[in-house]
């Protein structure tokens, strides 16, 4: 096998017993990209210099006995973290040119471990979209199948990772834009707790939804990965305290005693049936090997796509307004006064998605539309929360498709924009409970992988890995990824 | 909004929204996001008919969080802090004629 | 101002509170600095910053807070809010600010009139960030006119706290008062410089006119662009005066911002507002709602300082002052300092209170001096009071000494020594004067025994000119009589 197609445990284990370097594993990536990225168009920029300089020193440190698990290993990051003096576009034009004099936090945290980060990768317009048709730059391809959507909207990740590009990449997630593109292009990736992982230098969407995380090839990467970019972050105020457990600690496959509840609401009419035999079967291989499965409800899984649709649109059109031409980014050619150039320069540099979010968040914002909608979203989003917590006393974690079907083809609902947010419809009661996911391949539908999404009480990320890793080791669908790719 | 017939939303409501969060558009574009958004509008009025008479706006509210000690921390230089300004003149950024 | 009117006012004050580095981030506050040198990615608003609070900015509020007399957290809690709009000196297009759940309510603020004590209620004191700087290019520097505007954002997140008056007010006067009472507050809590020309504290008003008896508010204008008190009180007066007259006439008050102009003396109206903007406040989802504990408010007002009401009480009872008196001296926090540290230095209090009020100031502000640049220091005058009471000076003698010590700062005492000013104070030496003077000025003498008693003026006269004015007048005065009875 080639060393971009290994995981970063196995090319840690090789890069310490020094049958590579990190320079080699660096040039089997970049020349991967080469091969496949114009198909593929998972990324807006690769800076080969600045990863073989990184390599370099991580080779050093690997010489000296210094590594860490990331030591040396490539990293790709969703174009919405600000990295020092590289271009941060969002996948917007109104950004084209934005160099940020400053870093996100986990970027800082990569560093510190000596990953190496390769490159930016391809989203959905300031992260608004579940297939990543959004960006004003590329439309990036699923490596399963080239005719469908990667998912959305950190499906320039979740790509790099399917078709190797990359060892390890980092998205973001708002409804379920790291769970969705991972079950798309069938890999690994996890939402993690809201407040785990500083927002520091990530572009906001909608801040009390966002959160960053992990993709990686397998359950076990994913865990190193967020070992390393989780823990409170005094810049960040929504970044909680709570202590960093070592997330690959407790995958021991073992399900023993886990108690796995299926929220009844989830299973319902209208999921493709490859995907609900696909989930079924994931189930009965947890039974197996020794879950107990347990019933329970939330009944207020209907509302959750709607409370999302006012609060997540709402957070938005406040944070997306200081892109306005005057301090930074895209301002437009010619204006009579500030005003005009406001306006034009919001119109050109902004996707049709964008503005349709701006003016819906606007509106429920408005006065006399605020106490009949985001009003009252807050108050159904408490009731969301409660739905968890009642269900949390029967279960340790919940299992349930990721996705109602698996990637659909490209232009197939970008004419639709309600259709396009019913793809969100399993994801995004997570982020408004802020509670822990990870979507795991559990099958697929012809060449299409289907997801798996597994959820756990706040800051309980090990009760979800270990369960994650027991069904990962027991069904074996990274194993499959890898036999196929090309 | 969201009656039998009515729209959940007007044209001249989406002008407004426009105007107030300076997206400047063309006629077509306003009545495609009218339609697009009267749609939308549509589905999330589902919420009204949940009772949320007794339950409060939800938070993320933690125990505690940080408050910075007030001490002074380096700036940007100049320079940086100007370095994506679109136009910019003696140190400042530039604008256009501000009208109220 | 007709007499059947009454003119409601309300006063909405903005100062910058004194921290060393802004509300959310860790720029310094310095006035003055070269543009935008004083910016970070977080005040800038760069996309993926969060804004953090100062907890210094937090402890200054709860203490305005507390002097003010307001309920702290009433709700348990305080949160922040965004206020969202467009404008080219606020980079993020909205301002963190406070809305529905502030810091502190229901205060109130005793100001002094002619008439007496007024309670001015205080709606709620609550915090945000301040905006950048524009300064207007071409046509005069005018916003409407100006070509281009340049931006300076050094200003843009410096903590300000909003004071929020009840409609209490009754004329452009109580304003003024309530102004000066509230900035000397604010300066004896040492929470803000309160300059108005540097921008560190703000006013807007809020002003209506009424019949005389009627319970309703009528039409309010809100009154902007005032930069100094005794503009806000111009402002205030032509304002009472306009819409009392447009009421006369039959005229309606049209609710609108109008702005002050300094130079014609006029309120305007602010053109081509297209009604109230729509500011969709919502809670600030990056921070997390604040709670400040009991223990807290407990430890901040215990450190409260001496507010000036007080203070002014204290020098009334422990130095014996008059009201007047003590009303002048604790006017300023640092004048009454400045009098207490003479007092303590040995200075007598009635005495002391004359000097720092009427030769201190008068030459304080003929030089255009505050007091803490007066080249007499509290000592110093100490000193020279110290002579005065111990009759090695007379009281006469005593001012040109202080001119003196204010024009060279050299002490009292080396200025009596160098200039040989020193009262005779010694019996025997009158004495043997006055029997000369006696002598010489037979016809007075007999005029004063004979019931003319400002004779005795012209023999006292006499005595200090024959003691080259040295002589200590009062002795003068006695041992006349004695000698003549």
């Amino acid at each position: 096998m080639n060393l971009n197609e290994l995981t970063a445990h196995e090319l840690s284990e090789k890069l310490k017993k020094g049958e590579t370097t990190s320079v080699e594993v660096v040039s089997s990536v970049l020349k991967r990209i080469k091969d496949v990225d114009a198909k593929i168009n998972a990324f807006l920029l690769v800076d080969e210099e600045s990863a073989v300089t990184q390599a370099k020193k991580a080779d050093e440190r690997i010489q000296k006995k210094q590594a860490g698990p990331l030591t040396g290993i490539p990293v790709a990051v969703k174009d919405n973290m600000c990295i020092k003096g590289q271009t941060t576009t969002c996948g917007s034009r109104i950004l084209f040119n934005f160099k940020p004099p400053y870093e996100a936090a986990v970027v800082e945290k990569l560093r510190s471990e000596g990953a190496v980060i390769i490159g930016k990768t391809n989203m959905d317009e300031f992260a608004m979209g579940s297939s990543t048709e959004n960006s004003a730059f590329k439309k990036t391809s699923n490596p399963c199948d080239l005719n469908c959507i990667p998912g959305g909207s950190s499906g320039g990740s979740a790509a790099a990772v399917s078709a190797d590009e990359t060892i390890l990449a980092l998205g973001s997630d708002t409804g379920g834009s790291i769970r969705q593109p991972a079950a798309c292009c069938g890999v690994v990736g996890m939402k993690p707790t809201y407040g785990r992982v500083s927002r520091f230098g990530l572009v906001a969407f909608a801040s009390s939804l966002d959160q960053i995380g992990p993709f990686a090839k397998d359950v076990r990467d994913c865990a190193a990965l967020l070992n390393a970019i989780s823990g409170p972050d005094n810049r960040d105020s929504t970044s909680a305290t709570e202590p960093v457990p070592d997330y690959t600690s407790h995958l021991d496959g073992n399900l023993k005693n886990v108690k796995i509840g299926l929220p009844e609401e989830y299973f319902i009419e209208g999921i493709d049936p490859d995907v609900r035999k696909a989930v079924d079967s994931a189930v009965q291989v947890m039974e197996k090997s020794g879950a107990k499965i347990v019933k329970v409800s939330l009944p207020m899984t209907q509302y959750c796509l709607a409370v999302y649709y006012i609060i997540a649109p709402a957070e938005a059109s406040s944070n997306l307004a200081r892109y306005d031409g005057v301090h930074y980014g895209y301002r437009t050619q010619k204006s009579e006064n500030i005003i005009e150039m406001y306006m034009k320069t919001r119109q050109e540099g902004f996707g049709a998605e964008v503005k349709r979010r701006i003016m819906l968040g606007t509106y429920v914002l408005s006065s006399g539309y605020y106490e009949a909608y985001y009003k009252r979203a807050l108050k159904v989003r408490t009731l969301i929360r409660e739905d968890f917590k009642k269900a949390f006393e029967k279960a340790d974690v919940l299992v349930t498709p990721t996705s109602p079907t698996p990637a659909f083809r490209l232009g197939e609902k970008t004419s639709d924009p309600l259709q396009m947010y019913l793809s969100d419809i399993f994801t995004v009661s997570l982020n408004l409970a802020g509670l822990p996911g990870i979507s795991i391949p559990c099958g697929f539908k012809g060449n299409l992988p289907v997801g798996l999404q597994i959820t756990g009480k706040p800051f309980d990320e090990a009760a979800v890995l270990k369960t994650a890793y027991a069904y990962e080791q027991a069904a074996g669908w990274h194993m499959k990824r890898r036999q196929e790719s090309r | 909004m969201g009656e039998k017939g009515k729209m959940a939303i007007t044209k001249k409501e989406v002008e407004k929204i426009a105007r107030l969060s300076r997206l400047g558009m063309s006629e077509e574009e306003k009545d495609m996001f009218t339609k697009q958004l009267d749609t939308i509008l549509e589905y999330v009025n589902k919420l009204k008919e949940v009772d949320v008479s007794s339950v409060d706006e939800s938070r993320n509210v933690w125990k505690t969080m940080p408050h910075r000690d007030d001490a002074v921390k380096p700036s940007l230089s100049v320079d940086d802090a100007l370095s994506n300004a679109p136009d910019k003149s003696k140190g400042h950024f530039k604008v256009p004629r501000i009208i109220e | 101002m007709a007499e059947t009117c009454e003119v409601v006012i309300g006063l909405e004050i903005h100062v910058q509170l004194k921290t060393a580095s802004k509300m959310f981030c860790g720029c310094s506050t310095k006035f003055g600095s070269a543009p935008n040198s004083q910016t970070c990615p977080v005040c800038l608003g760069l996309p993926g910053v969060l804004p953090v609070i100062n907890a210094r900015a937090l402890e200054l509020a709860v203490k305005t807070a507390l002097a003010l007399n307001c309920r702290i957290c009433p709700e348990g809690y305080t949160k922040f809010d965004r206020k969202n709009y467009y404008y080219p000196d606020l980079p993020k297009n909205y301002q963190i600010s406070q809305y529905d759940i502030p810091l502190s309510t229901d205060g109130y603020l005793d100001i002094l009139l002619e008439s007496g004590t007024k309670r001015i209620g205080i709606t709620r004191v609550h915090l945000e960030e301040d905006a950048g700087k524009l300064v207007h290019l071409g046509a005069g520097g005018r916003i409407g006119t100006a070509e281009e505007s340049l931006v300076d954002l050094n200003r843009t997140g410096i903590p300000l706290l909003e004071i929020v008056s009840e409609p209490d007010l009754r004329s452009a006067d109580e304003a003024y008062q309530y102004l000066v009472s509230l900035k000397n507050i604010l300066q004896y809590l040492d929470v803000s410089d309160c300059n108005m020309e540097e921008g560190s504290l703000r006013c807007d008003a809020n002003l209506s006119v009424r019949p005389r008896g009627q319970k309703e508010l009528g039409i309010k204008t809100e009154i902007k662009n005032m930069n100094s008190f005794k503009g806000v009180q111009k402002a205030l007066e032509f304002e009472s005066k306009r819409q009392a007259e447009l009421l006369e006439q039959a005229g309606k008050i049209v609710q609108e911002t109008r702005l002050w102009d300094e130079k014609e003396q006029i309120t305007y109206s602010m053109r081509g507002k297209e009604g109230a903007e729509d500011y969709r406040y919502f809670p600030e989802p990056d921070l997390m709602p604040v709670f400040i504990s009991e223990e807290t408010i407990g430890r901040i007002k215990a450190g409260l300082p001496e507010l000036p009401g007080t203070r002014r009480a204290r020098f009334v009872k422990e130095y014996g002052l008059p009201e007047y008196d003590a009303g002048v001296l604790t006017a300023s926090r640092s004048l009454a300092d400045y009098y207490e540290t003479v007092v303590k230095a040995g200075g007598a209090p009635k005495p002391a209170s004359n000097y720092v009020m009427v030769n201190l100031a008068g030459f304080l502000n003929d030089k255009n001096l505050a007091i803490e640049q007066s080249p007499v220091t509290p000592d110093g005058m100490a000193g020279l009071l110290k002579l005065i009471e111990s009759n090695r000076i007379s009281t006469k003698t005593a001012k040109d000494v202080f001119a003196e010590m204010f024009s060279s700062g050299k002490s009292a005492e080396q200025i009596v020594g160098e200039k040989n000013l020193g009262q005779i104070s010694d019996e025997k030496t009158i004495a043997e004067i006055a029997e000369k003077v006696i002598a010489a000025n037979q016809k007075t003498v007999e005029e004063f025994k004979s019931g003319k008693s400002q004779a005795l003026g012209f023999l006292v006269g006499q005595v200090m000119k024959a003691s080259q004015g040295k002589a200590n007048p009062q002795m003068v005065n006695r041992i006349l009589k004695e000698k003549i009875h």
